[in-house]
This record gives C-alpha cells, structure tokens and sequence, in this order.
C-alpha cells in the first residue's frame, strides 16, 4: 500500500492549525460611529463594529455601497468625517488611531499593518526586484543585513508559491496572480497583526483566484492575522470570512456569522443581493 | 438534589426551550412562512435522537439552528461549552466559531468545500481544527476514507467533480472524526449504498459507546431503527408555527421596494 501522501512527506496545504481561541481576549480594533461625507454626498454613515486577533472581517455590498471608503477611513488612508477607531497596540494599550504621533503611526503603517490593493501595481513598485518588494518593507523597520533581508525574501517568495530564482526578476515580469501574491508576501513579511485587503482576488481567473483564496486562507490561519476584506464576490465572503458586514448606500443593513448571512439572510437588500449569485 | 451546571453540560449537551423559526421572504411581498415554534426538547450524552416528520417540515431549520447557521426568532437553545451552557441563538459570531470548533459537530447534506483543497485534507480539516497535528490527522482521515470506501486514488483530488455518494463519503469522514461531543447529522446516509449505510450506522453506534449526543435526519426507516433512541416529531412543531402563524395574521405583508 502506498502511504507516502499520507505520512512520509506532506505536500503543501492550507491546512494549518488556527490559532487558539480565547473568548475572554480584547477587540484588537474598534471602530465607533464613523462617518465619512463627500460633501453632501455620504460616503459611509454611523459605522461601528468590533474585530478581535484571528478574525476576518468581510465588508461586502455593491459597488458604490460605501465599502472601499470605509476600509480606507479604518485604516487611516482617509479621514473620516467624524467617528473614532480604536487599535490596541501591541503593549495591550488601546489608542486611538488618528492621534497617534507620527512614530507610531509610521510603526502600524510599516509593520503592524498591512494592506493589500485590488490592482498589484498601487501596493508594489513595478520596477524594482521582487526580492527588493519584499525586502524594502524589511529595510524600513531598520533590518540592514543584505544577505539576511535576501534569504528572508526568498523565503517569503517560497510561501507565497513564487519560485526563489524569481527574486531578482521585476513585477512588471510577473502574471497577475503573482504580482498579487507578491503584494501579499511584501505586506506579510514584518509580521503584521492585521491586513486590510480592497477585493484581493479582484481581476483575477478563477483558477488563479482559487489559488490564492486557498493561500490567503492558509497564511491567515498560520499566522494568526487579523483582517478586513472588501468583496463584492460572496463566494470569496465565504471561504475567507468568519463574520460579515453587508453594506448599501454607505450604510450597514445586516451583519453576523458569515455562514448565518448567506444561508439565513434577514434583511431585504441582504435577501435581494444573495438570491442575485449566479449558481454555477 | 438539583442539577449543577457542569452535570447538565456533562448529561444534556443541548437543550432547546420554546426555539420559533419563520422565514420572511422579502422578496415575496414580505411573506413570512413559519417554520416551526414551540421547540422543546433535549439530547442526552450517548444518544441519538432522529428528528421525524415528511420532507420541508423544518427538520434541517432545527439541525442549523444549533449549529447557529440559521438565526432563531424566539427561545433558548443552550449548548455545552467547556464547563458552561451558551445560549447558541444569542451568542456572538466568534462564540459560535468556538462552539463549532469544540462542542458541535456536523455532517452537511451537501459537501461545500475549499477548492483546490484535496478530499484527504477536506476530510482532515476539522481535526486539525481541534489541535490535531497534520500528519497524524491525514493519517486518521485516510483510515476513515478507506473505511468508508472511497478509493485511495480520489483522496488527493478535491472533492468538488466527485459523485454525490463519493462527496457524502468525504463529508462523513470529515465530521466523524473529531471527538466533538455533539453531532448533527443532516441525512448522511442519504446517496450511500448499503455496505457504506451499514459503516454509517457502525460509526454512529461507535459515537454513542463514547457519549456522543446525536440529532439526525434519516430517511430510511431501516437506519432509523437501528440507531434511533429518541424520536422527535418536527410535524407537531410545524402544526404549531402554522397556527400561531395564522392567528397573527402574519401572511400578510407589505411588498419590498426594489431600487
């Protein structure tokens, strides 16, 4: 009997024991009443949750539902109108992310935080090596090793599925499913706490797409990663996700266990949204 | 004496009081379609109660509702964690996720799995999520394969161009191998020949020796008497949903604004 698959060598899987779960920790963010206007136009209105270490978060809606602003007033790439997030830093203090001095918040952008663009051009330089991707974001929390920063970029290239002697090659070289995934080693590697990720599996073939689901699922599990995913596909919302937020119209219509959403959805425009999926 | 909460959690792992489950179908003008309401009953370590009663009566409402799949409009449905009772209906969405990971388990009608995710890691994924280590998972999950013959060569292939009979196989494997101490199982033996009903039913009599609590859906009769302790009738449950439905007048509705 063959039992190599079994026991004797272990291919590679994104099947990773998850991170122990503790029901008495503390929310890692909290995010309460935020707002954002464009002029009179609402952008998102009277957002509040809680995300904790370990969990992902999927923010999904149409487009134009107000979902991309959010993340980007969550993580500090815009300022909300009005509104207050809350992150614990890694001291256990709750701060409050828009007045943090520039130190620490340099220290969340660099290292503790990571955010994973739609389009792998907006979160990586196109003309640089894809060892220096990675490497740079190394360098910028002041490893200065040359022959360190490489080997860990190799390695970080190795556990995103990107061949090592690929490290000297430029993005622009790579497919899109790589670039995404070497936006995603590029992010992962200061070992963050927690990713905001904009439809990262957006533009992608299915096959790629499933490809880097099953990564992405992996990693956040092996880590421990926190994280808060924006998708209009509710496919992705599932396989990625343990708890849910549906948006419309910049505001929150219904939100719970991501499996309870879609299997059990109470709200109209909740009902409408997942009876719209295309069945394959 | 009365009981203390750790018997109860050790005795009766779940316990339902007075669950009400109705749709409201937005999308049809509001209608609300009442599924069951006056829910009561509990599962007793080492049984397996089968819920009865004809099909779309509401018996896999109940199944999803204790793994809080499915929302409940009114009652308790207490579930054994660690030491305590929780209120599955009212928990938060990580709660849930523990409850899952350690105190109930479930064998789905259908197999909803990763792709890309080979049936021998399909099969791993729940042990693994109990802490198990990978090898010695994989290594537990080709057993329960080769028990429930499904040929070796399909266990590095994902799941998802198997047969319904092969799928159900992979789901069987996956929620029988953890030593949740709660199992739902939402008709498993459904798309199986006999040889693989009788593996079925032998797992489920394995299950018992350990104290497992059991709810399942069952079709055929002959497993129902071979395993059933208890049987519940979800009829009388739906009867009930339907006139309280009616005294409330609640199929009227008003209709949904599309934009």
């Amino acid at each position: 009997m063959n039992k190599a698959h079994t026991s004797d060598h272990l291919p590679k899987s994104s099947l990773v024991p998850p991170r122990p779960m503790d029901l008495s920790e503390k929310p890692l963010l909290q995010v309460r009443s935020v707002s954002k206007y464009y002029g009179r136009r609402v952008g998102c209105e009277d957002i509040s949750f809680d995300l904790w270490p370990g969990e992902v978060l999927a923010i999904v809606g149409e487009s134009g539902s107000g979902k991309t602003t959010l993340l980007d007033c969550i993580s500090t790439r815009m300022t909300p109108t009005s509104g207050m997030v809350n992150y614990r830093m890694r001291d256990g203090t709750m701060r409050e992310v828009f007045r943090l001095g520039e130190a620490e918040k340099r220290f969340l952008m660099r290292t503790d935080w990571g955010f994973v663009h739609q389009n792998p051009a907006d979160g990586l330089r196109m003309t640089v090596s894809a060892g220096a991707n990675v490497g740079e974001r190394l360098m910028a929390i002041g490893k200065r090793h040359y022959g360190d920063i490489r080997e860990t970029a190799a390695d970080w290239l190795e556990q995103v599925e990107i061949a090592r002697d690929r490290i000297d090659d430029q993005p622009r070289a790579f497919s899109g499913g790589m670039r995404q995934r070497l936006q995603i080693a590029r992010n992962l590697v200061t070992g963050p706490r927690l990713v905001f990720m904009d439809e990262p599996t957006g533009g992608l073939d299915v096959s790629v797409q499933a490809r880097l689901l099953d990564l992405l699922r992996g990693l956040v599990a092996e880590l421990g990663l926190a994280a808060i995913v924006v998708t209009h596909d509710l496919a992705v919302a599932r396989l990625l996700s343990h708890r849910m937020v549906v948006m419309k119209e910049g505001r929150v219509i219904e939100t719970g266990l991501t499996d309870r959403v879609l299997d059990d959805p109470q709200a109209p425009y909740t009902q409408l949204l997942i009876s719209s999926i295309l069945q394959v | 004496m009365p009981d203390t909460i750790s018997s109860i959690v050790k005795t009766t792992p779940v316990l339902m009081t007075d669950v009400a489950k109705n749709f409201v179908m937005h999308l049809r003008g509001s209608v609300t379609i009442p599924v069951v309401s006056g829910v009561n009953f509990a599962l007793r370590a080492g049984e397996c109660a089968v819920l009865g009663g004809p099909s779309g009566v509401g018996k896999s409402s109940i199944l999803k509702m204790i793994y809080g799949n499915y929302s409940a409009d009114c009652g308790q449905i207490m579930v054994a964690y660690r030491d305590t009772m929780i209120d599955i209906a009212k928990a938060e969405p990580r709660t849930v996720l523990a409850i899952r990971r350690e105190t109930v388990g479930y064998v789905s009608q259908f197999l909803r799995a990763m792709p890309r995710v080979p049936a021998l890691d399909v099969a791993a994924e729940a042990l693994v999520g109990q802490g198990e280590g990978l090898a010695e998972a994989r290594l537990k999950a080709g057993e329960m394969l080769a028990r429930l013959n499904l040929p070796e060569t399909l266990w590095q292939l994902p799941p998802a161009t198997f047969s319904g009979g092969e799928q159900q196989r992979v789901n069987i494997a996956r929620g029988f191998l953890t030593d949740h101490p709660v199992l739902l199982l939402d008709e498993p033996t459904a798309s199986l020949d006999a040889a693989n009903r009788a593996v079925v039913i032998d797992l489920i009599r394995e299950k018992k020796k350990k104290g497992v609590a059991m709810l399942g859906i069952f079709h055929d009769e002959d497993v129902r008497e071979q395993i059933a302790d208890a049987i519940i009738d979800v009829a009388h449950f739906a009867e009930r949903a339907k006139r309280k439905g009616q005294s409330q007048g609640a199929m009227v509705g008003r209709p949904l604004e599309l934009t």
